[in-house]
């Protein structure tokens, strides 16, 4: 997977380092934004924030493949097909609890 | 540069982003059939719908020299409706032979239950009795994963699917690779929010290549970018690509897929569908 970027690492961090930042900025504040809710309820019980914080944690690992693992960690990884549709829309994580 | 719009809605669009996107270089739109935001109460009013798709916007297309295609089908978020998938199904048929009808799409499921699985299959065997392409939708979010690999093992039972006339779409990160090692055609759809991003497309590009690879914007009546293709161009010139590959995902990679169909043809570059066709042909 090495050299597959045209960009050396100095012009990927040149070009990508402000928006990146940015990003990394809006999550730091969705977080704290979490922690002043009105009703102080923990986020941490909702399935979707653990998925999320699960997610953060794999970035910090080392090595190539952090998209993958990501998707993968908000991904239904079941293989049947449902019995009956429960909801017209996804949620954006998988919900064990929710699986029929 | 000249590129095709693989997958629009553009039925949801004004007149004004056709003049924007043919200004943007744009030349042909491959619509597919979609959901209206809710769902269709009977077969009547798909009709009307197919209607509108094979008759009125390829005459607004026309107006900005856009080529305008159609893909038909229930889409997934109603194939849960056994009842009307079976009224709409039956009455797609006196409508492939219209000018613009490519194939049937997008066909797929939403949330993987067994109704839309089961409606997916008779739509892949409606397409296969009538030797038409095919243009799958794969689900969103958490359910793209799944829903990707269930649609793989689903087409496998129909052996008479040749996977080069099968796109499907909306691929990302963790299911573009499946769908390229079974030899099918794919796209990434530059959607915000839910799908890619334009630098996670090109960052799928630079690992997975250009072959058999599409682009599109998938605009419609949601929040999206009707020109996200041409934006795609920058971020892939920003990185230093070539012309060359960015010309082929834009515009000769669905060329070679929409001719297949031996209807697409851009009489304005001197492409014609009956040329092309023996070359592409098996």
């Amino acid at each position: 997977m090495e050299g597959t970027c045209p960009l050396t690492t100095r012009q990927i961090v040149d070009e990508y380092f402000i928006e990146n930042r940015t990003r990394i900025l809006d999550i730091a504040a969705y977080l704290d934004r979490l922690e002043r809710s009105s009703d102080g309820d923990p986020a941490s019980k909702d399935f979707r924030m653990d998925a999320f914080r699960r997610a953060l944690l794999a970035l910090s690992a080392e090595g190539n493949g952090k998209i993958e693992q990501v998707q993968l960690i908000f991904s239904d990884p079941t293989t049947e097909p449902k019995e009956k549709l429960d909801t017209k829309s996804a949620s954006g994580a998988w919900n064990p609890a929710a699986n029929v | 540069m000249y590129y095709i719009e693989m997958h629009g809605h553009m039925i949801s669009r004004t007149t004004d982003d056709y003049r924007d996107m043919a200004a943007a270089g744009c030349v042909a739109v491959s619509e597919p059939a979609f959901w209206a935001g809710w769902d269709r109460q009977s077969a009547d009013s798909f009709e009307d719908y197919f209607g509108q798709l094979t008759d009125f916007e390829p005459k607004r297309a026309a107006q900005f020299g856009i080529r305008h295609m159609t893909w038909l089908c229930l889409n997934p978020k109603e194939g849960e409706n056994r009842r009307l998938a079976a009224e709409v199904i039956q009455r797609i048929p006196k409508f492939l032979d219209r000018p613009n009808v490519v194939g049937i799409g997008e066909i797929g499921m939403n949330r993987i239950t067994r109704n839309e699985v089961a409606t997916f299959n008779d739509h892949v065997q409606l397409a296969l009795d009538h030797y038409q392409m095919i243009l799958i939708h794969t689900p969103h979010l958490e359910d793209k994963h799944k829903g990707t690999r269930v649609t793989i093992d689903n087409l496998a039972k129909f052996s008479g699917l040749n996977p080069k006339r099968v796109l499907i779409d909306h691929a990302e990160e963790h299911t573009v690779g499946m769908i390229l090692e079974n030899g099918f055609y794919t796209g990434l759809t530059l959607y915000p929010n839910t799908k890619v991003s334009l630098s996670r497309a090109v960052d799928i590009i630079e690992r997975y290549g250009a072959e058999r690879i599409t682009i599109s914007s998938a605009c419609d009546w949601g929040p999206s970018v009707p020109t996200a293709v041409p934006q795609l161009m920058l971020e892939m010139r920003r990185r230093g690509h070539s012309e060359e590959l960015i010309r082929k995902l834009v515009f000769e990679n669905p060329l070679e897929f929409l001719m297949q169909s031996g209807k697409f043809e851009l009489p304005r570059l001197g492409i014609l569908a009956q040329l092309r066709q023996a070359a592409f042909a098996d």
